[in-house]
């Protein structure tokens, strides 16, 4: 079998389509992902014993078991107990609640890297609990693991096309339709990989370059907050 | 529930398949890391492109990608038929050893250069300084990174039950259809697989104290 290129060209309006759905999951799964793991963070730090045991098992049961089975269960366990859901939301919630266990690592060493001194600080000027956490601790903690979020988006952008499981027609799943329907598997399927691969490629330089460029105001001793938010170096 | 009771010995059964698939696709993957992510540091070119080209490309699309396209495409391409098992076999081991192969690269180059001077020093070979004096080294700073390969790589053997390998998640999936008890079996599932990913977090936490043992220097310590 050879490559045929017009057979290439013809399917790349539909593979574009599936790209369409596959950027709306990775949009829609980050956001979730940002705000859930956020909270997730947030709410480890608690004094609540049984609130710091809840989010802990649910991280580990998160990251414990297979995307794929994760997105089986929402799928074909909820509708029976009256939750029916579109395919898309149903793949936007499990990417963004799956990523969220990571995210939630990724926030806390971020929050964990804001000195002590910080919060006793903030305490000693009589700030409330919810605006130490807004004016304080999280404009410090955010800016330094964005990097590191943003390869957990890329990441869930490749992830994203295991959603096509549950037959919804994203990137991936529209090459494999194509490929059934045509008996030619090898154009639509390679095309695929080839428009994630790129993607991911730029997204990932992307990310190093902005690695890049917060090491370095760091380094020459620029502060990567906005002024106003630097309350003190730490010693 | 008596209905999926029936079928649990069948449902058991895919825990070896799975099983399978981790050990053959974890020995593949340390195979492949090993390989490309030395190759990459080789200072010969036609060695360190191709590994290079090989860990961007499987690390820049996701397994099920790559499982799909052996799957589909490769047969119509290169006349290769690969089984089901195979493919899923090779397309993991591949996947997660361009993961590991990173993992191997910057494990070796965070081993002091002054190790690689005082090798040379000693009129050392090239490799036998890799062999016997880097590696070992390095070795230790690779194994908490690679349980978290292996783990990944459990969590993605479920994605062969998508090229029909009759493995935990492809089974749970017949039982479903079949019984309609979808809470029950579905809920074993995950159960299973928590014990799975956990069993090889604790095997690597034993690997890892057992590791520094008896070597004089480990990395980090100066």
């Amino acid at each position: 079998m050879y490559w045929d290129w017009s057979f290439a060209w013809d399917s790349l309006p539909a593979l574009l389509e599936g790209l369409w759905i596959t950027v709306q999951l990775t949009l829609g799964g980050s956001v979730l992902a940002l705000v859930i793991g956020l909270v997730l963070a947030m709410l480890r730090r608690t004094n609540v014993e049984p609130v710091r045991w809840l989010i802990g098992a649910i991280i580990e049961v998160l990251r414990g078991t297979p995307f794929l089975v994760q997105l089986f269960f929402v799928f074909y366990v909820l509708p029976k107990y009256g939750i029916q859901l579109p395919v898309l939301a149903t793949g936007i919630i499990v990417l963004g609640l799956n990523y969220s266990a990571y995210t939630a690592e990724c926030y806390r060493a971020g929050i964990e890297g804001v000195p002590q001194g910080q919060w006793e600080a903030a305490r000693a000027l009589n700030l409330s609990t919810g605006r130490i956490w807004r004016a304080v601790i999280l404009p410090q903690a955010i800016p330094r693991v964005i990097p590191a979020l943003g390869n957990y988006v890329n990441q869930m952008f490749k992830d994203s096309a295991i959603v096509g499981a549950i037959g919804l027609f994203e990137l991936l799943n529209t090459a494999k339709q194509i490929g059934g329907l045509t008996y030619r598997f090898l154009e639509p399927l390679t095309m695929a990989a080839v428009l994630f691969l790129a993607i991911s490629y730029l997204a990932s330089i992307g990310v190093r370059r902005l690695e890049r460029r917060m090491h370095s105001a760091e380094t020459a001793g620029a502060d990567v907050n906005p002024p106003h938010l630097a309350l003190g170096k730490p010693a | 529930m008596d209905q999926v009771a029936a079928f649990l010995p069948y449902f058991f059964e895919g825990t070896w398949v799975t099983l399978q698939i981790f050990v053959l696709g974890l020995i593949l993957a340390l195979l492949v890391a090993f390989a490309a992510g030395l190759g990459r540091m080789s200072s010969i070119h036609a060695i360190r492109w191709p590994c290079a080209v090989f860990i961007e490309v499987f690390r820049g699309t996701s397994a099920i990608v790559q499982l799909f396209w052996f799957f589909y495409a490769l047969p119509l391409f290169l006349d290769i038929r690969l089984t089901p098992l195979m493919a899923g076999v090779l397309v993991l081991g591949l996947n997660q050893g361009s993961y590991a192969a990173e993992i191997v690269r910057g494990a070796v180059q965070s081993v002091p250069l002054t190790q690689w001077e005082a090798a040379t020093a000693l009129n050392m070979p090239k490799r036998t300084t890799l062999r016997r004096v880097i590696l070992p080294q390095a070795l230790v700073a690779m194994l908490p990174p690679f349980g978290n390969v292996a783990v990944d790589l459990m969590k993605n053997t479920s994605l062969v039950a998508l090229v029909t390998v009759l493995d935990l998640t492809y089974r749970a999936q017949l039982i479903r259809a079949t019984t309609g008890e979808t809470t029950i079996i579905f809920g074993l599932l995950v159960v299973v697989y928590l014990i799975l990913t956990n069993g090889i977090s604790l095997l690597r936490r034993m690997l890892e104290r057992r590791m520094p043992a008896g070597l004089a220097y480990a990395p980090g310590r100066e």
